[in-house]
């Protein structure tokens, strides 16, 4: 009786003991800690415990012997976020949080729209940029982006621009020139191209000649160009039209070399105009 | 084997059915408040722009609440997408591998548009929010802990709905 007692007694003191070095085991840890960087978890107390690191982007499971830091190797604690860190033991368990930020510019997500615009147009190019890091965090600190628009052969606009929560934007004016630019973000190195095609804008004037050729009149405009002198591209459409007592005739031809060139049947009395997109051109009345 | 008993039993299971959905633990619609728009720049948002960012935003949140809590990625297609989506799909198989669970029960949101892109190809956020977290290791309940902090979101549009394309805490 006395035998089963006294280890009733132990027992009840063991566990005793046990609740109170769970109850007495704690978690420490920065509450700030740069993505990939290695780290240290110390824990107090005696026993084993579990310990776990969660968030919506990244959990981690150890198991502990209380008394001995828990530790985190670099690069394994990679996704910037809040995280909430469990130390459970057989009894109880310790609670606390930190948070993971993003380590510096690694990679820029780069939008550049649009990449075929008419020239000469305010504000018509728009540059975005997402800032990253090396782990695809979005970088949250203040970072100076640079902006340049170089034109072939000519101008360079420049322009530094800061991100904020983890965004810089812009919006830069076409050249007056057609041709190709090159449109680049950089930060700290690191440089994103884009190239945005610059097109002759709608045609400024537009102009046809006539001339008899047997039954018919050949039809010819001159180059076309936009308001900047610009060559308006080849292939663009004019659209020739006829019309005679009532009747219509319509023929489309593409641009060939800047000109358009075509026939139509040599009515007198009709009246011959030409058009291209929104832009009207003179009008012939026939025979002149 | 149908007998005389079967609408009497179909009428029970019914019942029970009925009775169990009334005895489900509601689920709490999250205080939702949304801090005016005017500033947001540099392209004008339109109030059904604005209200289906907010909405989509909104059923993200389920849709990783689930997603997390049976780990299961498919949860995720509807509104995730690009980085978003693959960081929480880690999450996920993270879990699976290691046997836990966790539930994201979003009780309040305080959201600032604080971006739209002059192309209209991305909106961003910022989202105080508070969720009670459940961390459960093979299916028992470790811990729980009530969590305030600050998301910023980056939503993109895509064929029907805005989907989530960033989705990062920001440091206290």
């Amino acid at each position: 009786m006395t035998l089963r007692c006294t280890f009733a007694a132990l027992w009840v003191v063991c566990a005793m003991a046990t609740v109170a070095s769970a109850q007495n085991m704690q978690l420490e840890l920065p509450k700030n800690v740069k993505a990939g960087s290695a780290v240290s978890i110390s824990t107090a107390g005696s026993g084993k415990a579990v310990l776990y690191i969660v968030s919506p982007t990244q959990t981690l499971r150890r198991d502990v012997q209380l008394g001995e830091s828990a530790v985190i190797a670099p690069g394994e604690l990679h996704n910037a976020g809040h995280y909430s860190a469990f130390l459970v033991g057989p009894s109880s368990a310790q609670t606390t949080e930190f948070d993971v930020s993003s380590e510096r510019p690694s990679t820029l997500s780069f939008l550049a729209k649009p990449s075929r615009l008419p020239v000469d147009l305010h504000d018509g190019i728009s540059g975005v940029v997402y800032v990253f890091d090396a782990f695809r965090n979005l970088v949250l600190a203040p970072t100076e982006v640079s902006f340049e628009l170089s034109e072939t052969g000519g101008a360079t606009q420049t322009r530094t621009v800061t991100a904020r929560n983890g965004v810089a934007w812009l919006r830069l004016d076409s050249a007056p020139k057609a041709g190709s630019a090159q449109f680049q973000a950089r930060v700290d190195g690191i440089t994103e191209k884009r190239v945005v095609q610059q097109v002759s804008g709608e045609p400024c004037n537009l102009r046809m000649s006539a001339r008899r050729s047997g039954t018919r009149v050949e039809l010819e405009t001159e180059p076309l160009r936009d308001c900047k002198g610009n060559a308006v591209p080849d292939g663009t459409i004019v659209t020739f039209i006829e019309r005679n007592n009532g009747s219509e005739s319509t023929v489309d031809v593409p641009l060939k070399r800047g000109i358009a060139r075509t026939d139509l049947p040599a009515n007198d009395g009709a009246t011959i105009s030409v058009a291209t997109g929104v832009v009207m051109g003179n009008e012939i009345r026939w025979p002149r | 084997m149908i007998n005389a008993s079967t609408p009497r039993l179909a009428a029970l299971i019914l019942a029970c059915l009925t009775l169990g959905g009334l005895a489900m633990p509601a689920v709490e619609q999250p205080l939702v408040k949304v801090a005016n728009a005017d500033s947001v720049g540099p392209r004008t948002l339109e109030p059904q722009t604005r209200a289906a960012v907010v909405r989509d935003y909104l059923a993200s949140w389920q849709s990783l609440n689930r997603a997390l809590d049976e780990n299961n990625v498919t949860r995720l297609d509807a509104d995730f997408t690009g980085i978003a989506k693959e960081k929480l799909s880690e999450t996920v198989e993270e879990q699976y591998r290691l046997g836990l669970r966790t539930r994201y029960q979003d009780s309040k949101h305080d959201i600032s548009l604080v971006f739209y892109s002059p192309e209209g190809l991305s909106i961003e956020l910022l989202d105080s929010v508070e969720y009670e977290l459940q961390l459960l290791d093979h299916d028992k309940l470790q811990a729980t802990q009530h969590i305030r902090t600050q998301y910023l979101a980056v939503l993109t549009p895509t064929e029907v709905r805005w989907k989530v394309r960033i989705l990062q805490s920001t440091p206290q």
